[in-house]
């Protein structure tokens, strides 16, 4: 009896020393979270419902005006909703072939090597490799090398296809390296499985490869997608901020207009908006590769 | 980026390396980039951490040793700043600045660290308004001279007689054309917009910015360049999304657009103006005969400045006419002080891009307060952007 009462102590001791401990483990991420995304987001939502001071910025009252308002960027945020999965899209057709290389035709020796390649550019800012393309498809860049070869005014910048040429340059190592990752652990022997029992190489791939890859698409995807959604640099500098996205909409409202609140009521817009789609994209993959539960974020 | 046997060819790794540099210092264009992504400011704290702007070892008592000020991209003789150093011991860290409205909201956030900055003529009233900025010590600035101003671009600084700010320099807002691809002469905005949407289609480019973006639509029909009149914002959007379909770009650092030979046609601040005329002498600087704007930069004191006696010290070492002499040789806009006139070369002051004739003048207007921050005129040009 004794005995076992103490049992019951040193257990429930042992259970709060580890959630102590959890606790303790879970604090720096917790205060990060509360002071960068908590705290903003609370301010954000008092800004959307505020006005706009006379002189810009913002004043206090509470209106749903801001919200009413909306409306008035609706062709960005239709912009913004085909821009997303489009270049998701796009990304992820440029980026399975090269993962499905390195992971299940390269090498092994160059495997490494090649990821690190993959890699690399990440260490240059985008805004750098954004330019450097103004360059490479500006007047003296591809069009003169045209011109050499006889192809005359070809203009490439400040295009829809140099936006998405953009999107796709600057995202494709966020896809790959989920897509990679889920093709490197792949059961080679599923694939032989597949043979032995008659499969051609095209079924093979859509219904052992390509299902089993799934949760590194959909994380790619997703990643993309969610970055995509406040994309303003690439469209600035490659589309000539002739394309408005729902991201120049809130840098012109914060920076130039100065419109605080409006932009504040898009900006919730936007992580509400976010949030349904990527649940919409997380059930409609779940259901399409009939596998279990993939968790986005 | 001279005439060479270059011209034409694909970017050599030099020419790209160059580009990248002048990035770097923060060149290409003022309102658009750098603003947009801080990295005219990562840029300048980057310099002073990694020791090319070093701080002095000892400093004068009275003026501390280091001072801040926000400026344009490009717009001063960085010897400037190390002769100021070499005389006082007060190192000035130099933060560049997309827009007005950005310096604006640096500013009403509070803490800006900043001892000197440099706003445009229609911010000063707002300025004082909010009380960012106050009352100039006239006492602490000898080397100012009033009555060598000329009082059409010093007036904005003075409110109720007290003067806020003092000017720096002067310019206007035009166009840039290349003769070579656009042949037939120019002499208005209203043959820009018509070019625009004719031989200069899909090779033109406007502001990304509504004061001037707008305003010179209005000139289209000979409106005011302030106007707020609902009906005259009407025709004026009517032109802008007409245009909008036939533009190369909306972006406001047009110089490497012009450059390449991808744009042909631009609307363009004068020391844009006199760079790219300077380096391709086709490209020429038209004031529409409308009118349009004429713009003056002003330096000022905010009110929290960290170090005043240091932001005093610069002012008054930036208003000795010797050393303002540089400031305009190096940055290329013209100047509002006699003193300085008297000392610049002959072929500066004959440059019609800086110095346009008296009767190009006249129906210019400078911007106004309620032109920057009108909500109406913000909502135009975003339907003009995303249509």
């Amino acid at each position: 009896m004794s005995a076992g009462t103490g049992a019951v102590f040193q257990m429930h001791g042992n259970r709060f020393r580890h959630n102590f401990l959890t606790a303790l483990l879970l604090a720096p991420a917790t205060a990060w979270l509360v002071v960068f995304l908590v705290l903003p987001f609370i301010a954000i939502a008092v800004f959307s419902v505020g006005e706009r001071a006379p002189e810009g910025g913002y004043q206090a009252a509470f209106t749903l005006a801001q919200y009413a308002n909306l409306p008035a960027r609706a062709t960005a945020f239709w912009n913004t909703m085909v821009l997303a999965p489009v270049g998701a899209l796009a990304c992820l057709l440029v980026a399975y072939p090269v993962a499905y290389y390195l992971a299940l035709q390269a090498p092994q020796r160059w495997r490494l090597i090649l990821l690190a390649l993959v890699v690399i550019p990440f260490w240059t800012s985008l805004l750098m490799r954004t330019y450097a393309w103004m360059y490479i498809l500006g007047g003296r860049g591809i069009p003169a090398l045209l011109a050499f070869a006889g192809i005359e005014d070809v203009r490439l910048i400040n295009t829809p296809g140099a936006v998405l040429l953009g999107i796709v340059y600057g995202y494709l190592p966020l896809m790959i390296l989920p897509i990679y990752v889920s093709l490197e652990r792949l059961d080679r022997r599923l694939l032989e499985a597949s043979a032995d029992l008659g499969a051609t190489p095209l079924s093979t791939f859509l219904g052992v490869t390509l299902k089993l890859s799934l949760p590194g698409v959909m994380t790619g995807f997703s990643l993309v997608m969610i970055l995509l959604l406040g994309e303003y640099l690439i469209p600035t500098l490659l589309g000539g901020g002739k394309v408005f996205f729902i991201g120049n909409a809130l840098v012109d409202l914060f920076l130039q207009s100065r419109n605080w609140p409006f932009g504040s009521a898009i900006a919730i817009t936007l992580v509400l908006v976010s949030v349904v789609v990527l649940i919409a994209a997380n059930r409609i993959s779940t259901r399409v590769s009939g596998a279990r539960r993939v968790d986005l974020i | 980026m001279s005439k060479s046997y270059r011209d034409g060819l694909p970017i050599s790794p030099e020419n790209f390396v160059d580009q990248l540099m002048r990035l770097k210092r923060g060149s290409i264009g003022r309102r658009d980039f750098l603003g947009l992504t801080g990295l005219g400011i990562a840029t300048a704290v980057m310099a002073r951490e990694i020791g090319i702007m070093p701080t002095p070892a000892f400093a004068a008592e009275s003026l501390g040793d280091r001072m801040s000020i926000a400026t344009w991209p490009n717009y001063h003789d960085p010897q400037t700043f190390e002769n100021f150093k070499k005389d006082t011991g007060v190192a000035v860290e130099v933060n560049v600045f997309g827009s007005n409205e950005e310096m604006l909201a640096k500013l009403q956030a509070g803490a800006s660290g900043w001892s000197l900055f440099v706003p445009t003529n229609y911010t000063i009233s707002t300025y004082k308004k909010l009380g960012i900025i106050e009352a100039l010590e006239m006492a602490k600035l000898p080397n100012f001279d009033g009555t060598q101003e000329d009082p059409r671009f010093t007036s904005e600084g003075t409110i109720d007689g007290t003067i806020y700010a003092v000017p720096k320099n002067w310019g206007t807002t035009g166009f840039a054309v290349n003769t070579k691809k656009l042949t037939k002469p120019m002499t208005s905005w209203k043959e820009f917009w018509d070019t625009a949407m004719a031989e200069g289609d899909s090779r033109t480019m406007v502001h990304d910015y509504q004061l001037t973006t707008i305003g010179n639509a209005l000139k289209y029909y000979g409106y005011s360049f302030n106007s707020l009149k609902q009906d005259e914002l009407a025709k004026a959007e009517e032109l802008l999304l007409k245009v909008k379909p036939h533009l190369f770009a909306v972006s406001s650092d047009y110089q490497p657009g012009m450059r390449a030979g991808d744009a042909w046609m631009t609307m363009c601040w004068t020391n844009d103006g006199a760079q790219l005329h300077r380096d391709i002498p086709e490209i020429a600087y038209v004031l529409g005969k409308e009118g349009g704007e004429i713009w003056t930069d002003f330096y000022a004191i905010p009110k929290d400045a960290p170090n005043k006696p240091a932001g005093y010290a610069l002012l008054n070492y930036l208003m000795n006419p010797q050393v303002a002499v540089k400031e305009h040789l190096a940055n290329g806009a013209p100047s509002t002080d006699a003193r300085v006139n008297k000392l610049l070369p002959k072929e500066v002051l004959d440059n019609p891009i800086l110095y346009p004739a008296a009767d190009l003048l006249t129906p210019l207007e400078f911007g106004a307060a309620a032109t920057l921050t009108d909500p109406g005129r913000a909502e135009l040009m975003a339907r003009f952007k995303s249509a």
